[in-house]
């Protein structure tokens, strides 16, 4: 019955989705404000409809109903409870009514957070999210029925994917998914903007903290993932350049891009065709993702089953949403005029070099995903693009963006001189050029080149930001968040930088054979015993567990317990790694196979400043955190309702010092 | 209309048909050049019987399997009862090559163990110890299949382990086929 319950508030959902999507825009359009004004309450009912349908999900999932096919093949009743729950989006069906969730959650909050939007702009955007949900809905309810029922329901269902079962994959999809439905919001803004013909600063205003509350939610999910590869997947990589983790970076650099660039159309009422075209594609970018994961074009370690007919629906859809919305954009994108003008030097061409350099990141990443799938659609054979290309191409790409960012911050608007800046800019480049070469000489023996770009790029970023935050003047108490924002995002992806550079350049990646209780194994000045091996039952899983001690300098400094799981027939072993985390390196340990009686392989890593990676993820989180919930953006909203004019005139005035 | 508003629209129609063509490919199936051309010559010593050997030369006139396979190979442990299946009820002659397995320079212990625990469904075993043969046939992962018809040719390979769905949609038609072929 509650299966019943849960596929029928989906189509009731399905409805007022139609229903959202149709009357607000014909109301706009034949001047009907009843029809207007149904767009808040359809948003409203088709969330809560979502609401109950996917909680009935995870009724079957956690009471383990076993009629629900969905159930039978991707739970079991040994699974602990919240595995059973995270069970609900390790699959095709589930994860798909979770991204119509997320969607129609989206649009309940623009319903809401939207007082001082106008009513006619608000129809549009709803009625835009209205139509990507009927999209969506009806993909579920035609091809993926998430609720579909066995005639003979089995004693007992098959096990999750045991690289699923893991806290990490319990929250990561969902906050990607946040993400990449996320910019659906900035999407609808802008086909709504062209729709209405008019895109002021009001608009930028209003767009700007819905993007970067889905960048946030993106680059949170991003981190999580590339985490959840480092300790779950065993192979101690941190980004492999899959096609699925490129589909997330992809729309990652657009929104990126995105929100400086709605910026300028805020401040200074610029580069507005350009800013609906980041937003188009944004959203667009997410869509393809969905597509290259759902509809197994490309092979990847987080493919669902690959079924032609999804893909094609998927495909068609990408279609219809991405075709009309560029269509729009060709006509009606020349007529939002651009009415700030600016100088070559200036904070906007600062911004548009950060923008295009970005977009052409975005570019080269996805011909890369995409290329072995080109070469095999022209029929000229089947090919595979590797790491080396993603790394040759982000470097040289990497270095313009990360200069950009330090000299940016400084650029005044319209106009800039050359020499005052040349003046400001010198204290922060000698200092990270000091940086970058005397560190390396302190700590590490030998010269490499990449090591000092690398430190001489993130100290620069993290440099100037901290200058330019101290800089302004104020107390930091007094200092609007947005700044604080802009500052600590800065900062963080220094620190990632600072990361990347150093586990590539020096990690140790080893496999070993050690016997038990034999020669230790050494590197750097760390030393690995393996002591012995045994046979561990965990609450779903047989696990094969070695005990390996790790000394350094002859004084014990911590013992692994790294694993082989087995979750039972028809799955493959997994490897659980035992990891010595540290701010400045990782130990790692993973457990290989038998060799012989008494030895096994091992993999062992030690990786300087990994952890680095996913700190400064974790602070450009807090930085879009705090820019987001720049009071300006919810002052202007109330001054708003008296007098738009006047508070605009304040913005620009107050625009010239923060971002 | 200015043209290159237009742009956007045309780069995604061209990627959108690439796509759509992309949707009937098989991603994984990489083809192997193999096919179509005779089987590698091989020579190896049997498995629990190291003094005889078995060769391609022996399997002409019918149609068989090679499956190259080792005890290390997790997904080999994966395909085998698939495969095992499959072999037994249409009694395919089929040779396990046992490639670089641990400690086949002392006689297969390994190996042995692995195949008295899950069954062995060969025919013949070839103890590949140096993966040369392996080389020969262009292994580049474990597990692999080959379907060499009567004549000796390549007609088929499977690079990863061997589905059920794989043996029902295309090993059971295509021995089919081969079986009514003249030798």
């Amino acid at each position: 019955m509650i299966p019943e319950l849960g596929h029928f508030a989906l189509a009731v959902a399905l409805a007022l989705a139609i229903v959202q999507a149709v009357f607000p825009l014909l109301g706009v359009k034949f001047n009907k404000p009843q029809w207007v004004a149904l767009a808040k309450p359809a948003a409203t009912a088709q969330f809560f409809l979502l609401v109950i349908s996917f909680g009935c999900l995870i009724y079957a999932f956690i009471v383990s109903d076993f009629s629900v096919k969905l159930v039978a093949s991707h739970s079991n009743t040994a699974m602990p409870t919240i595995y059973k729950v995270s069970a609900v989006w390790g699959n095709h069906e589930g994860s798909l009514l979770l991204w119509a969730l997320v969607l129609a959650g989206w649009g309940y909050a623009v319903a809401i957070f939207s007082r001082s939007i106008p009513a006619v702009m608000l129809a549009r955007v709803l009625s835009v999210m209205g139509f990507v949900g009927i999209g969506f809905l009806l993909f579920l309810i035609m091809t993926s029925n998430p609720f579909e029922r066995l005639p003979f329901p089995p004693a007992e269902g098959r096990t999750l994917n045991p690289l699923l079962q893991d806290f990490g994959l319990a929250i990561h999809p969902p906050m990607l998914y946040m993400g990449y439905v996320g910019f659906s919001v900035a999407f609808a803004f802008a086909i709504a903007a062209m729709l209405g013909g008019k895109l002021d600063s009001a608009w930028a205003r209003w767009a700007r903290p819905w993007t970067n509350v889905a960048w946030i939610f993106l680059t949170g999910g991003i981190t999580l993932g590339s985490w959840w590869a480092y300790y779950e997947l065993g192979w101690g990589g941190w980004w492999f350049w899959d096609p699925v983790e490129n589909a997330s970076l992809l729309p990652w650099l657009v929104g990126t891009a995105l929100i400086h660039s709605l910026a300028v159309t805020e401040k200074r009422a610029a580069f507005k065709s350009w800013t609906v075209l980041l937003a188009i594609l944004a959203f667009s970018l997410s869509l393809l993702g969905t597509f290259l994961v759902r509809s197994g074009v490309l092979t990847s370690v987080h493919s669902f089953a690959a079924d032609p007919e999804r893909g094609l629906f998927i495909l068609m859809f990408l279609a219809i949403t991405i075709g009309a919305s560029l269509m729009l954009y060709a006509t009606r994108a020349p007529k939002l005029i651009s009415t700030g003008k600016f100088e070559l030097v200036s904070r906007e061409v600062g911004l548009l070099v950060n923008n295009i350099t970005l977009v052409v990141l975005t570019a080269t990443v996805l011909l890369g995903t995409l290329y072995p799938l080109i070469i095999d659609a022209l029929g000229m054979g089947k090919i595979s693009v590797g790491p080396p290309y993603f790394n040759n191409i982000s470097l040289p790409l990497g270095t313009v963006l990360l200069t950009m960012m330090g000299v940016g911050l400084f650029l005044r608007w319209k106009k800039d001189n050359p020499k005052r800046l040349i003046k400001i800019l010198w204290v922060p480049a000698i200092m990270a050029l000091v940086m970058a070469v005397v560190l390396p000489l302190l700590f590490i023996p030998e010269f490499k080149w990449k090591t000092t770009l690398g430190l001489l790029l993130s100290s620069w970023v993290a440099l100037t930001a901290l200058l330019w935050f101290v800089g302004q003047g104020r107390s930091p108490f007094i200092k609007p968040l947005s700044a604080w924002g802009a500052m600590i995002a800065h900062v963080g992806m220094a620190v990632t930088i600072t990361g990347i550079t150093l586990t590539s350049m020096y990690s140790v990646e080893n496999d070993v054979r050690l016997e038990a209780n034999g020669k230790p194994y050494e590197v750097s000045d760390y030393a690995f015993k393996f002591i012995a091996i045994e046979d561990h039952q965990g609450k779903n899983y047989k696990a094969t567990r070695a005990t390996v001690e790790i000394t350094q300098g002859g004084k014990l400094l911590t013992t692994l317990y790294p694993e082989k799981r087995n979750y039972g027939a028809g799955t493959m072993p997994m490897t659980e790694a035992g990891i010595d985390g540290g701010l400045f390196r990782d130990l790692f340990i993973a457990l290989g196979e038998p060799l012989g009686k008494k030895a096994w392989s091992f993999r062992i890593y030690h990786k300087p400043f990994v952890r680095w990676i996913w700190l400064g993820g974790i602070l450009m989180v807090v930085g879009g955190l705090l820019a987001a919930f720049d009071g300006r953006y919810w002052r202007t909203r109330r001054r708003l309702k008296s007098n738009t004019s006047e508070s605009k005139k304040a913005e620009t005035l107050k625009g010239a010092t923060s971002t | 209309m200015k043209k290159t508003y237009l742009l956007p629209l045309i780069i995604f129609s061209v990627l959108a048909l690439l796509l759509y063509k992309g949707l009937y490919l098989d991603s994984r199936n990489v083809p192997s050049p193999f096919i179509g051309k005779p089987a590698p010559a091989f020579d190896l010593p049997r498995l629990y019987q190291k003094d005889q050997r078995i060769s391609a030369e022996k399997m002409k006139g019918q149609v068989w399997l090679l499956n190259v396979f080792a005890s290390w190979c997790v997904s080999c442990r994966a395909e085998h009862t698939v495969l095992t299946g499959f072999i037994r009820q249409y009694k395919v002659p089929a040779v396990g090559l046992n490639y670089k397995d641990y400690g086949t320079e002392d006689y297969g212990h390994d190996v042995i163990s692995w195949l008295g625990q899950l069954g062995n469904p060969y025919t013949y075993v070839a103890v590949d110890t140096e993966g040369r043969t392996g080389i020969n046939w262009g292994v580049y992962g474990v597990p692999e299949s080959f379907v060499i018809d009567k004549k000796g040719i390549i007609r088929y390979k499977f690079t990863g382990p061997v589905s059920q769905k794989a043996v029902v949609e295309i090993l059971v038609p295509l021995i089919t086929t081969l079986r009514k072929e003249p030798a």
